[in-house]
């Protein structure tokens, strides 16, 4: 499953994406992540799935833009902590 | 004390053909959404009985009601039901319930019942965001995108431009096609601005219609841009309230180039009827 975290709004668009084939849980994007704003969870979207996946927190769903903000200054995309540790690629960002 | 022209009508519904003492599993379905709340109870999977009303200002009582008034055509009781699943943007509370499950995940379960397994597009409109879910065969969710940034352009949005225009939340639909030629959407689908573009537009002489077909079409290719990210895969469906609003639904098809699944269920109960057919699923794993 494909699970987009973010919005779109005027100034463009900011989603999260999670690839949930690829994720294994295996949890190592949440320490690397200098806004905390990523967690391990169960699979919300589908409740009979058994696995955990990767998910951007609640809170963090309507503001992600500024909460990345510090990763995203002068490094080219694909650099963020996050993508770049993930071994399974399950990690995207559309900006 | 002044109409409200936003209400709409609540209603309960239950099945005549169904004898619940001689089922199985029966489990329930409650969606405490941000403008209406609904309850489905099932019995070994067959639409038992159901309700659908307005959401008060408190959560944990609008779930209690929604669900009572649900059993009040039956005989049933809550202790009856052997597993009820909460959903929706108030899912917390509901305080009865034995889970909770993001309604993404029971709107694309519950639209596979009401249409059928061949929807692979779903976009549900509800009282406060906008989602759009493409889902597989057997109802389980494989992309979603949801635009919950600003309340606009929803079934809120859209009752509250009734009201602006003290027209009925229930004629708008078919009102905004009585009209001489369609006019260009409102520039802003927000709420706020939208209102105040509607009243100068009516202030410049424009009818009333004519206003609501700007705005419904401005609802529409709000939808349209959200489904542009995910795609949109044949067949494509509405559930919502929004789906009963045919001056939104209509502009949509015409905008996308492709028709929306028909159904006699009702489209608002598609997050309470997923909810329980989940709660089906889990109260057979529980026995085990
Ligand atoms: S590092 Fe990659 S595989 Fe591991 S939890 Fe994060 S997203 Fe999933
Ligand atoms: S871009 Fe930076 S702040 Fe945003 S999720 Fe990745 S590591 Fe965290």
């Amino acid at each position: 499953m494909i699970a987009n975290f973010g919005y779109k709004d005027g100034s463009g668009e900011f989603f999260i994406t999670i690839d949930t084939d690829k994720c294994n849980g295996c949890g190592d994007c949440i320490p690397v992540c200098p806004a905390g704003v990523l967690e391990v969870r169960e699979n919300e979207f589908d409740p009979l799935a058994e696995d955990q996946m990767a998910a951007v927190k609640e809170e963090h769903r309507k503001k992600i833009k500024y909460s990345c903000a510090p990763c995203k200054s002068d490094k080219s995309s694909g650099s963020e902590p996050c993508i770049s540790v993930c071994e399974l690629n399950a990690i995207t960002h559309s900006w | 004390m002044a109409k409200e022209f936003w209400r709409w009508k609540e209603y309960n519904w239950k099945s005549e053909d169904i004898d619940w003492k001689g089922g199985t599993t029966i489990s329930a379905g409650v969606d405490v959404g941000s403008v209406s709340s609904q309850s489905v109870i099932l019995v070994d999977g067959e639409l038992f009985a159901y309700s659908n009303m307005r959401t008060g200002s408190d959560s944990p009582m609008s779930a209690q009601n929604a669900m009572n008034w649900a059993l009040e055509k039956t005989d049933m009781k809550l202790e009856n039901i052997h597993y009820v699943v909460g959903t929706g943007y108030g899912r917390v509370n509901v305080p009865f319930a034995n889970k909770t499950i993001t309604e993404i995940a029971c709107h694309a379960r519950g639209a596979n019942f009401m249409y059928g397994n061949t929807v692979r597009t779903l976009i549900d409109m509800g009282g406060q965001d906008c989602k759009a879910i493409q889902c597989d065969e057997k109802g389980k969710v494989v992309n979603f995108l949801m635009n919950d940034k600003c309340a606009a352009g929803t079934g809120r949005g859209m009752e509250v431009f009734a009201d602006l225009l003290s027209l009925s939340i229930e004629e708008v639909g078919e009102l905004s096609f009585q009209i001489d030629e369609e006019p260009e959407p409102v520039s802003s689908t927000c709420v706020i601005f939208a209102k105040s573009e509607a009243t100068r537009l009516l202030r410049d002489g424009w009818p009333k219609n004519k206003v609501l077909a700007a705005y419904s079409s401005a609802m529409a290719h709000r939808v349209v841009t959200l489904l542009e990210r995910i795609g949109i895969q044949k067949d494509f469906a509405i559930t919502g309230g929004i789906a009963k609003n045919i001056g939104v639904v209509n502009r949509l098809q015409k905008e996308i180039g492709i028709e929306t699944l028909k159904t006699d269920y009702d489209t608002q109960i598609a997050g309470a009827l997923g909810a329980a057919l989940f709660g089906k699923v889990l109260a057979e794993k529980a026995r085990k």
